[in-house]
């Protein structure tokens, strides 16, 4: 089953005449994934991957009959995108984008809310349901399909995570990169739900950093609500107050959001946190 | 993005909120003659000279003083300008008209992420950090949270006036403060916007004596005139090149630089170097689509802190190609002639074969993992100090 996408998903690439767009594009078909159209505003009619090219999504949705789409248009227009794609009638909008200002977020987050769409993002990787669909940036060969969620606010410390679970013979059952800023469609609390839900799930990784409270907010829930054993990682145990560390979200403010009172909720939890990425697989191991 | 109090209360008073005459002076002269002219426009003594500095603390730390006349407002603004303070140099005074103070209020706006709207704080112990009033009385601070779609009620705003008990005589005054607080704080795109402290006044005023604002890096790019107030000075030298290279760098205290693609697998990086009792230099993030060209000046600006001795490549491909990263270390060690810093490099990912092939015959120490990489990398550093 999986969550999020699976075979089933008919993806629209937002985007997709751009660099980012048509690289990913490509290396997602390649992958497998369902893509069944594009849509860019003026390109209308065009060919891109062999993919019919649209204005508008509505249009793009009603030729192709798609339920996702993956947003890789430029920050400054970026949360329109999402907009728009969230009102075309799709089920799942991606925003892989990074830097979208916060404020445009807020309305996005809203009127996904006001929709019932999912919202994953932004500045994510994006999702993937191992041997059925990739949609987003991951590279799709360090994954496998299998019965481990996986669950991050960050994109390349999750692959080396995945690796590490593909190496000890882990397969993953849908990976999901929740995005690195401060306002987001998908919280951890939220991508839980759908893996205790999920019957092809059998435990899941939490890869968490500094900034705001999602981790401890998680914690509760996984405390309160989850049968199926987490295990965790939490990054930015030596960053230090008050400075941004890349991802707009990652930001001790306030003495905040720090990485130990995030290990220290998880612990609280039950939840066992790995000291390196690479004792994360064993972690699982013993867990199951 | 942070800018001067100052610049806040320029920003603010377009808005429609009271803040106190007063003008910014970069000399003691300057400062004397603004303080001669507030005189004859009627404000009266004493003046305050306030020091325009980004880190917070700056009253305790000597960088305001009250002065009696002009004269007393050259001499205080002489001993205050060039005062380091947290070590930021004082480049500037603002010279204002004093307040008489009955009561300070806290008036602050952020944007709460787990709510997804801004919150408005309001308490009527102000003057002091809102973080010390939330730790030791949190019922003293009342959060309003708005929606955005409808934004700020006037309602809502009577209800923070009644909470903080604004004087009837302050009430439209106090509804105006808190209106243009909230425009200021959405059309300026904040991630802070705070009053404090907002003061009553022995006649039942209310006014502005304090305001701060910091701006959401993502959205500077679309107000050019607030993206014109950074204070390049406030900032330090290596993590403003890191910025202008478009970067994501902050320097730390170690001897191990750390060059990585994404900010999660950076912040590990860094975590996993002191896990196995090195200490890191930096966080640096090369970002998605980094090319050979900023991969060579992240090299140069690692390098460019003395202290470090050894330097951590940890690349994990997925948007960043492993081959693109190779090319980038190659053309910046043959950029830099009397290179002898030991570089550690992990690549794995997309097209990690190729990028091994070219870095095979050179003098870069290879490791197959994060673990083993962050272990050379240690003991190479301590081997070297």
């Amino acid at each position: 089953m999986a969550i999020l996408v699976d075979r089933n998903t008919r993806l629209i690439i937002q985007g997709i005449t751009g660099n980012e767009g048509r690289f990913h594009g490509s290396q997602m078909i390649e992958y497998g994934t369902n893509v069944v159209g594009g849509c860019v505003p003026g390109k209308g009619g065009m060919t891109e991957l062999d993919r019919p090219v649209f204005d508008t999504m509505k249009q793009a949705v009603e030729a192709t009959q798609a339920n996702a789409s993956i947003v890789y248009v430029p920050a400054s227009f970026a949360a329109d995108a999402a907009l728009e794609a969230i009102d075309s009638g799709v089920d799942l909008v991606v925003v892989i984008t990074e830097g979208i200002p916060t404020l445009d977020m807020v309305k996005v987050y809203w009127a996904a809310r006001q929709k019932g769409v999912r919202l994953l993002g932004p500045n994510c990787p994006g999702v993937i349901s191992p041997g059925k669909a990739k949609v987003g940036i991951m590279p799709g060969h360090i994954h496998k399909e299998g019965r481990i969620g996986v669950i991050s606010r960050s994109g390349t410390l999750t692959y080396e995570i995945v690796k590490e679970l593909t190496t000890h013979g882990m397969g993953q059952s849908t990976c999901i990169g929740i995005g690195g800023d401060p306002v987001i469609g998908t919280s951890f609390t939220d991508a839980l739900e759908l893996f205790e839900a999920d019957n092809e799930t059998d435990a899941v990784v939490l890869i968490g950093e500094i900034g705001g409270t999602d981790e401890e907010t998680a914690a509760q829930f996984v405390k309160d609500k989850m049968s199926k054993p987490v295990v965790g990682f939490i990054a930015g145990l030596t960053a230090p107050p008050g400075k941004r560390m890349g991802h707009a979200g990652a930001i001790i403010s306030g003495g905040k959001g720090t990485a130990k009172e995030k290990i220290a909720a998880l612990n609280a939890a039950g939840i066992p946190v790995a000291e390196r990425p690479d004792q994360i697989a064993d972690l699982v191991r013993d867990a199951i | 993005m942070k800018i001067h109090e100052y610049q806040a209360k320029a920003i603010l008073r377009k808005y429609g909120v009271k803040t106190p005459a007063g003008e910014v002076a970069q000399t003691p002269e300057e400062a004397a003659a603004i303080s001669k002219r507030l005189l004859d426009e009627g404000a009266s003594l004493p003046h305050v000279v306030k020091s325009q500095v980004l880190v917070g603390g700056r009253g305790k730390a000597g960088g305001i003083k009250l002065a009696n006349s002009p004269d007393e407002v050259r001499e205080v603004a002489g001993r205050i300008l060039g005062m380091d303070i947290k070590g930021e140099i004082v480049g500037e005074v603002l010279i204002e008209q004093g307040i008489d103070i009955q009561r300070e209020i806290y008036l602050g706006i952020i944007l709460d992420r787990s709510r997804k709207k801004p919150v408005i704080m309001a308490s009527a112990a102000g003057g002091v950090e809102i973080e010390q009033v939330a730790a030791d009385t949190p019922e003293k601070i009342l959060f309003v949270a708005v929606e955005p779609w409808i934004g700020l009620a006037d309602f809502q705003i009577r209800e923070i006036a009644a909470f903080i008990e604004i004087p009837k005589s302050g009430a439209k005054d106090f509804a105006a403060i808190m209106r243009g607080l909230y425009k200021a704080f959405t059309e300026s795109d904040c991630s802070l916007a705070e009053i404090n402290p907002l003061v009553i006044t022995g006649d039942g005023a209310v006014i502005t004596a304090d305001a701060k604002m910091n701006f959401d890096d993502n959205a500077v790019g679309r107000h050019p005139a607030i993206a014109a107030l950074r204070d390049d000075a406030a900032e330090d030298p290596l993590e403003r090149k890191a910025r202008e290279l478009h970067l994501n760098y902050v320097k730390l205290d170690g001897q191990i630089g750390c060059i990585v693609n994404g900010a999660g697998l950076a912040m590990g990086t860094m975590d996993i170097v002191k896990h196995f009792g090195g200490e890191p230099a930096n966080f640096l993030d090369i970002g998605g689509g980094a090319k050979a060209e900023q991969v060579a000046e992240a090299l140069k600006l690692i390098v460019a802190d003395p202290k470090v001795n050894t330097i951590f490549f940890n690349i994990f491909g997925g948007i960043v190609r492993c081959d693109l990263v190779a090319e980038g270390i190659l053309s910046a060690i043959k950029s830099l002639p009397d290179w002898n810093t030991p570089i550690v490099i992990r690549l794995s990912g997309t097209n990690e074969e190729a990028a091994r092939e070219m870095l095979k015959g050179t003098d870069l120490i290879s490791a197959a993992t994060m673990s083993e990489g962050a272990r050379k990398a240690v003991e190479i550093s301590k081997r070297a100090a």
